[in-house]
């Protein structure tokens, strides 16, 4: 569903240049949970810009769903880490998430519909008519995410989308986005810093390196695909997972193409 | 309650203003500053008699269309370029210092220029308040439609928006408080140029007329006329600020949510 083949990013200024990515190489199933983490400033938003075709790779190609991406594909929703300003301010929030069902030509009835399917899901059928800035920032993640599942996309992207909420509500959205994967079927690649967060959502986690930045590692979930905040972080083998995922990370803030590949 | 006070508040220096002028000029006799009491006793033959002939009428009517016409059409346009420019940063990398040069040149200076090309008809006076109008809001949208939020972009064009949507749901919503900022900038030259221009070259409007009135030594008919511009720039502005709270009620309502959290 998702190809990145030898991806390359260079920020280049007059007289700097400099390498986010160098060579990142990795594939995600139909319908797979894929959770990507790596060190701060690693270049994860780097390869989501680039798969979503809002960034031009320097090398490389990324494919979804069999199509070269050369622009903002068909089909992919994007969920970006700064929830606040990816919302508009002067639209409703049933007029933020009916936006982009009117450029799918989607009839009037069918779109209302959609719209207070979506808000139910994410539990804000009583916000509709309000404005994003009259909502807690955790609701406000919850329209963007209820915008991207009206959209009914094939692939949902996520940068860091529970940063910046308090941990309850991230542990209902990290809920949420599973049971939204499990519904839909949707091909989720979600990008986390959070070592538990990655390790509770994921069926596969991949690791990338410092900058510049390579896949260091992919590592299987092998938990039971039913999970429950308690009851699945009690289990030994979450611990040995997230044991591994942290030693790895540890290892990745001092890695990178140049150590790895050496 | 509340209403009643703000209103009380806005109202009290304007009355106290007015009770000082009414005082201080109230046995004067100097013949260019007459009495308050003088130039209100001559304030309703000057401008009322004659009904629908009456200058208030009249003048009123024919100041207030140039203003208007030449406001909307440089709103227009300036919104319309604006836009534009903004949204190409070649081309504005290109235009801006030459904008912010025509914006620099006082707006009366063009009245005799203009005036050379189009007469003195309603065109001549319609093209100096467009011309004046137009800087502040062209200037404001460029800088408005420039510093739309770039995560809101990536959003619109993740989800696929068309460029027509992109400028009518994101693009002028977002700059719409600079825009009306430079619209409010705009009105109040467009006013000073609609006068200028009429005190110029006319045969009607508030400016001809005042200016008629200071030829003939009408002095306190004069000063009348200066009451009816000062009421006149008044009404514009209550209307512009009606128009912007009711278009900015998000941008207001956003503000005060900032800065309660
Ligand atoms: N527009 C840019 N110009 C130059 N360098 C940039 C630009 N954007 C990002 N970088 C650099 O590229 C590297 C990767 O940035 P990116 O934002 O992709 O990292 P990240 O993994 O998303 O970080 P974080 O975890 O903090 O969100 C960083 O070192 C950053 O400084
Ligand atoms: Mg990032």
């Amino acid at each position: 569903m998702l190809e990145v083949t030898h991806l390359q990013k260079l920020y280049r200024t007059a007289e700097t240049s400099f390498e986010a990515l160098r060579d990142v190489h990795f594939t995600v199933a139909p319908g797979e949970f894929v959770c990507l983490v790596g060190p701060s400033g690693s270049g994860k938003t780097t390869l989501l810009k680039c798969m979503a075709g809002l960034m031009k790779p320097t090398s490389g190609t990324v494919r979804v769903a069999d199509k070269a991406v050369a622009g903002p594909p068909e089909g992919l929703a994007l969920v970006f880490q700064e929830y606040g300003r990816s919302l508009f301010p002067w639209l409703r929030i049933a007029e933020n998430v009916e936006l982009p069902l009117k450029e799918l030509k989607i009839p009037g009835k069918e779109r209302g519909a959609r719209v207070a399917e979506a808000l139910a899901h994410v539990g804000l059928e009583n916000s509709a008519r309000s404005y994003p800035w009259q909502l807690s920032g955790g609701m406000q993640q919850r329209v963007a995410i209820a915008r991207a599942i009206a959209y009914r996309p094939d692939v949902l992207l996520m940068d860091e989308p529970f940063a910046a909420v308090d941990a309850q509500t991230r542990a209902d959205l990290e809920d949420l986005v599973r049971e939204i994967w499990r519904d839909l079927k949707i091909t989720t690649l979600f990008v986390t810093h959070d070592i538990d967060e990655a390790v509770y959502l994921a069926e596969r986690v991949i690791v990338l390196s410092s900058t510049p930045t390579i896949v260091q590692r992919e590592m299987i979930i092998d938990l039971p695909s039913e999970r429950d905040q308690l009851s699945t972080r009690a289990l030994p083998r979450f611990s040995e997972l997230r044991h591994d995922l942290y030693a790895e990370i540890q290892k990745a803030k001092t890695h990178s193409a140049l150590t790895l590949t050496a | 309650m509340k209403a009643a006070q703000s209103i009380l508040h806005t109202l009290a220096l304007p009355v106290v203003l007015v009770a000082t002028w009414w005082v201080v000029s109230f046995d004067s006799t100097n013949v260019y500053f007459p009495s308050l009491q003088r130039i209100l006793q001559a304030f309703p033959a000057t401008w009322l008699d004659g009904g629908m002939e009456s200058r208030l009428v009249v003048d009123g009517f024919a100041s207030v269309w140039r203003l208007l016409v030449g406001f909307v059409v440089a709103t227009v346009i300036a919104v319309a370029l604006g836009t534009l420019i903004g949204l190409l940063p070649r081309v504005r990398a290109y235009c801006e210092p030459t904008l912010e040069l025509f914006r620099a040149i006082p707006g009366p200076v063009l009245v005799p220029i203009i005036g050379l090309f189009a007469g003195i008809g309603d065109t001549m006076k319609i093209i100096v308040v467009l011309l004046g109008c137009l800087w502040p809001i062209l200037l404001n949208t460029v800088e408005g439609v420039r510093a739309v939020d770039s995560v809101m972009i990536d959003t619109a064009k993740s989800y696929r928006l068309s460029p027509r949507r992109r400028i009518v749901k994101l693009i002028l919503p977002a700059a719409s408080p600079q825009i009306l900022a430079g619209m409010r900038q705009g009105l109040s030259v467009g006013i000073i140029l609609m006068v200028i221009s009429e005190m110029f070259a006319a045969t009607n409007g508030l400016g001809f007329t005042v200016v008629q009135f200071q030829r003939n030594f009408a002095l306190p008919e004069m000063w009348t006329g200066i009451i009816v511009l000062g009421l006149l720039g008044l009404v514009a502005s209550v209307f512009f600020q009606i128009f912007e709270s009711r278009s900015l009620r998000w941008y207001t309502g956003m503000r005060r949510a900032a800065r309660d959290a």
